[in-house]
């Protein structure tokens, strides 16, 4: 079952065309990544799909109806935490149900179980100034998992962390959002194949030029291992020879 | 370290007073000139206890309180209004701006005039003067508030009312609080000016009577340390509804 439907999807910032025929589908449960030079239109095309934007063209497709802003089958983690300073991090997490009408006591409930399910539960009554990076990370993909989406979208959630903080939520963002499929944007090669079932390169012209697949389906701990195997090296230099030609483009 | 910046105001004021005492004394300066600080505290004791303070800070502190609060309201109404509407804004702002521009109390004797000399007219000088920093500090608070924050609520499907109550409205509280501090102190300034303008009692009417006809010296410079004491405290106010409101917040 296709969780996003896009069908030939443009997009334009005045004369600027950002995004021109993009074709590509999520299945329910399947992690997709998105890689591309800047400017490619990545994270334009995150925004579209959660109806923080209005496309030029083409069409949206999310569990069965169009993209529109804030449906709860859709959560998205942006590149900055974007936790609320003057709230908790158990009121950051609540917030999403807060907003639909449920009763705090039972958003609660809900959302420690979502801080529970990041290994985050310990910093329920820590304001965000406490945390460090990877906390925030965490609290916020908590706060985008709460209303148990469909698909999840991640626009370079980890980008501002140190490497040991974002390799190991690398290693665990595909047990983190079980369940959920999700559509991540990164720069960085080695996590778009860690935590993905598909590594799509998105060419300068806003249309998808390779496709590889992605490292997800093998167990946790043979992630790492297998991204160095000749395989997963032999993967790494496709994307990387991908990327350096869209780039150059 | 500390203690010692809580003392140094209170070492300032106590080494100010003395000069003042002392300079008073060495160079016999008449008392209607500039009475001593001991003079104007025994006056000022004078004037709690027969009534006189009394009877003249609570029409005062009533112009203050109604005056300011409704001008607060007022101004965190056009504030928030014209922080969230950009056409509003456009609309607005240059009348705004010329209306600061205006001495508020020079708009006194007008509104004496259509409101009467009584509480009415003390009431609009006091709100109409706390009424622009409010609403400006409000205005660019909630206009300023971080784009990937509103982000997120468009994402969380956040209505205007709910963006405003869960996102600007708390990230506009130091801004707009900062407002509130400069308006609690000119609604005092608001309240005296009106007094001068008519009536028969208040701080105001009472500093003219201790010039003009009691020719009461000290009780002049006892009536203007009773409106300091008000001013603080309504400064004092708002600090404390700050720290309260930190707690209750969002």
């Amino acid at each position: 079952m296709q969780i996003l439907q896009v069908d030939g999807l443009s997009h334009s910032f005045g004369e600027r065309d950002v995004l021109r025929n993009l074709s590509l589908s999520v299945a329910a449960g399947e992690s997709v990544a998105l890689l591309g030079a800047n400017g490619s239109g990545k994270s334009t095309l995150l925004r579209l799909v959660a109806g923080l934007l209005t496309p030029t063209a083409g069409r949206i497709v999310l569990v069965g109806s169009a993209a529109a802003a804030g449906r709860p089958e859709v959560g998205i983690v942006f590149q900055e935490s974007r936790l609320l300073p003057w709230r908790t991090v158990l009121r950051n997490v609540t917030l999403p149900l807060e907003l639909e009408g449920v009763s705090l006591t039972s958003a609660r409930a809900t959302a420690e179980a979502a801080l529970a399910r990041v290994s985050a539960v310990g910093l329920l009554d820590r304001n965000p100034a406490e945390l460090s990076g990877g906390e925030r990370g965490r609290v916020a993909l908590a706060r985008a998992l709460v209303r148990r989406p469909s698909l999840l979208l991640l626009d370079e959630p980890f980008a501002a962390l140190d490497a040991i903080t974002r390799a190991r939520l690398d290693d665990e963002l595909p047990e983190l959002v079980a369940g959920a499929a999700t559509l991540l944007v990164t720069h960085d090669v080695a996590e778009a194949l860690l935590v993905a079932d598909r590594v799509l390169v998105l060419g300068s012209d806003g249309a998808i030029q390779l496709e590889v697949p992605g490292l997800r389906g093998q167990p946790a701990a043979g992630r790492r291992a297998a991204l160095l195997s000749p395989d997963g090296a032999a993967r790494q230099t496709r994307l990387y020879a991908a990327l350096n030609s869209v780039s150059h483009a | 370290m500390r203690r010692l910046s809580q003392l140094t105001p209170l070492a300032v004021a106590a080494l100010l007073l003395s000069a003042w005492e002392v300079a008073v004394r060495i160079f016999a300066v008449p008392q209607f000139i500039l009475p001593a600080p001991s003079v104007i505290a025994v006056r000022f004791a004078e004037a709690w206890a027969d009534g006189t303070m009394l009877r003249h800070l609570v029409p005062t502190v009533t112009e203050v309180t109604i005056g300011g609060l409704l001008g607060g309201a007022l101004g965190l109404l056009i504030g928030v209004t014209l922080g969230l509407s950009g056409s509003a804004r456009r609309v607005v702002s240059p009348y705004l701006v010329a209306a600061q521009s205006t001495p508020i109390l020079a708009l006194g004797p007008v509104l004496v005039l259509w409101l009467g000399p009584g509480l009415a007219a003390k009431v609009a000088v006091c709100a109409l003067i706390t009424l622009f920093p409010v609403a400006i500090s409000t205005l660019v608070a909630v206009r300023d508030v971080d784009a990937g924050t509103l982000e997120l609520m468009r994402s969380l499907g956040a209505t205007r009312w709910q963006s405003l109550r869960y996102v600007r409205l708390p990230a506009a509280r130091s801004g707009i609080l900062a407002g509130a501090r400069v308006a609690a102190t000119l609604a005092v300034v608001g309240a005296i000016v009106g007094e001068w303008l008519g009536g028969t009692a208040g701080l105001g009417v009472l500093l003219n009577l201790a010039r003009g006809s009691l020719f009461d010296t000290p009780l002049l410079f006892a009536d203007l340390l009773q409106i300091a004491i008000v001013g603080v405290s309504a400064y004092a106010l708002v600090l404390l509804f700050e720290r309260v409101s930190s707690k209750k917040i969002a």
